[in-house]
């Protein structure tokens, strides 16, 4: 799966690299027209395609597998007789997941800087705001973007989470994680739904580029990292009262 | 049913009034299980009649409807952490990952236990595998062993660390002839150093030939336990007589108080090519354990005008016994 993410930055480096006449602004995803001069911002433009889709996928996966793929394959049974605790294993289990939203943005972000680096010229970088950082400090900002992309991950994976303790079936958990985050789009997509918004987890997804100005402006992070927050300790907690108390039977 | 537990006798596995219902099915129906500490306690019943369910409240990983559990003295879920690192168990089959090596899977596990420590696991997983036979494929992936073999791991898993108590759910499913001679070997070796071993098996002969105790499941309840001498005895036994003479057997059987039948009609008992055996028939009836003594019924036969040609007391098998025990259906072909 992380192979299949650091494939999207080449794809998108390569298609730009190769068509005659550089993107216009405005067009394709957003950051898309300052590759040509920047190959630091494939990282950024790669992020962007990924958030939507491809990364709440692969952290639905991952997310959806962690209980049940355990309970398929027989072996809860035999950590819970180890005994490894079951608290124990919901807190480790959601470290792990939590451990793969940082791995797939850092991939996303390390193959999109290595392939624009490779394809395009690297240089200073202007911000949004006009200001002009060195690329020592680019690159700092996109591990910047990185961090923030996986907090936004976190409430999905809490989810993830709590359905894979609700089943033995993973791909059945995996699927219900990633529909979720699908819905959670279309409805943050909705006017209808305006009031509801704040209160979606992925309400926040996409608002990084607070982090691409001078100075940087830390109130969608923090916005976003405590509704994650809530959102793990709501699904946590839902985790918890349903694995604790739940026969092993797999 | 069965004997009374004796409370001098501790006990590593103890059940009072254990039930679990699934909805409207009752899996464990008041089971009083009582497996005394050092025995090899076999542990019996057709599929299905709750064996490996008990095993699971036992070991914490469902919660019983109504009832206790104590393993090791300790009452269960309750003290899980401190009685689950002492006792080693193989539930309802071997779990494991199939992309990991034998011998990966096993430091996993391993890892998972507190109480195991880390600098002599290597040494551990390589004796625990070595002792059931599996040194030469500790580094094949899972996935390219056969059932036999990951049965195999699997007591391997319960064999990490020194146990007081093993709980093996059909241990030898899987095993070829070898493997189930060998488990049995590993069960006796560890039985002979202290180890209670609580065996749960649908095959009786392999029950028998290696366990001190026995209970017996049928649909959810228990409905016997105790040693298996005293199973065996609590079996009915059966006169055999081989006669041509049966309405005069049949007659004097029944004047001692016994309740005899024809089992097979006269011409049908010969065959061993004796020509006075061609004409003989059997006659059998079920003895009291305070009957008279086999001799006084064969000088009444004899007294009574019948030509015994063969007379033989026989003790009801174990096999007998689990049959009435458990109904037809139970499955000790397998």
């Amino acid at each position: 799966m992380l192979l299949a993410l650091a494939a999207v930055p080449v794809l998108i480096a390569v298609a730009v690299r190769l068509s005659s006449s550089p993107p216009e602004p405005g067009r394709g995803p957003p950051f898309l027209d300052r590759v040509t001069q920047n190959g630091l911002f494939v990282s950024i433009t790669a992020l962007v395609v990924c958030i939507p889709l491809f990364l709440p996928l692969t952290v639905g996966v991952v997310a959806g597998d962690t209980i049940a793929g355990e309970a398929n394959l027989g072996t809860l049974r035999y950590l819970l007789v180890v005994p490894a605790g079951r608290v124990r294993l919901l807190l480790v289990k959601f470290a792990g997941a939590a451990a793969f939203c940082l791995a797939a943005t850092l991939t996303v972000v390390a193959s999109g800087a290595l392939i624009g680096a490779a394809l395009f010229p690297v240089g200073p970088v202007t911000l949004l705001s006009g200001d002009t950082i060195s690329v020592g400090e680019s690159i700092l900002r996109s591990l910047l973007v990185a961090g923030y992309v996986t907090v936004s991950l976190l409430g999905l994976s809490a989810i993830g989470l709590f359905i894979s303790t609700l089943t033995v079936v993973p791909v059945g958990a995996m699927a219900a994680t990633i529909v979720l985050s699908v819905v959670a789009q279309v409805l943050g997509a909705l006017p209808q739904f305006e009031w509801l918004h704040p209160w979606l987890f992925s309400h926040y997804w996409l608002d990084f580029a607070d982090l691409l100005r001078q100075p940087i402006a830390w109130t969608s992070f923090g916005d976003n990292a405590l509704l994650q927050a809530g959102y793990a300790a709501v699904f946590g907690a839902l985790a918890y009262g349903r694995f604790v108390t739940k026969d092993i039977l797999s | 049913m069965g004997e009374q537990p004796n409370p001098a006798v501790e006990l590593a596995i103890e059940t009072r009034g254990l039930t679990k219902r699934f909805g409207h099915q009752t899996a464990v129906n008041a089971v009083d299980l009582a497996v005394p500490r050092g025995s090899v306690f076999g542990f019996l019943g057709p599929n299905g009649s709750g064996k490996t369910t008990t095993i699971r409240l036992a070991l914490g990983l469902a919660a019983a409807t109504s009832g206790q559990v104590s393993v090791l003295g300790q009452t269960m879920p309750g003290r899980l952490k401190d009685v689950l690192p002492r006792v080693g168990a193989l539930v309802e089959g071997p779990g494991f990952y199939p992309f990991l090596s034998g011998a990966a899977n096993l430091h996993r596990l391993d890892s998972a236990d507190r109480y195991a420590p880390s600098a002599t696991r290597r040494a551990r997983v390589h004796r625990a595998l070595d002792r059931v036979g599996l040194g030469h494929a500790a580094g094949k992936k899972v996935g390219a062993y056969s059932l036999g073999m990951k049965q195999r791991l699997g007591l391997a898993n319960a064999l990490l660390m020194p146990r007081e108590l093993l709980v093996l759910d059909e241990p030898t499913n899987g095993l070829d002839p070898q493997g189930t001679r060998e488990v049995r070997n590993l069960v006796r070796s560890l039985a002979a150093e202290g180890t209670t071993v609580f065996v749960s098996s649908h095959l009786l002969a392999e029950v028998e030939q290696m366990c001190s105790h026995i209970a017996v499941m049928s649909v959810g309840s228990l409905v016997a336990q105790g040693t298996l001498d005293e199973l065996r005895r609590a079996g009915e036994s059966r006169v055999r007589v081989r006669t041509p003479d049966i309405a005069a057997a049949l007659r004097v059987l029944a004047a001692l108080g016994l309740a005899p039948e024809q089992t097979e009609p006269p011409g049908r008992a010969g065959g061993d090519g004796n020509d006075d055996s061609h004409d003989d028939g059997v006659v059998s009836a079920p003895l009291a354990p305070d009957s008279r003594p086999a001799e006084a019924i064969v000088a009444a036969l004899v007294a009574g005008g019948v030509r015994v040609r063969g007379f033989t007391v026989e003790r009801a098998s174990l096999e007998d016994r689990f049959v009435a025990l458990t109904g037809e259906g139970f499955d000790i072909a397998q």
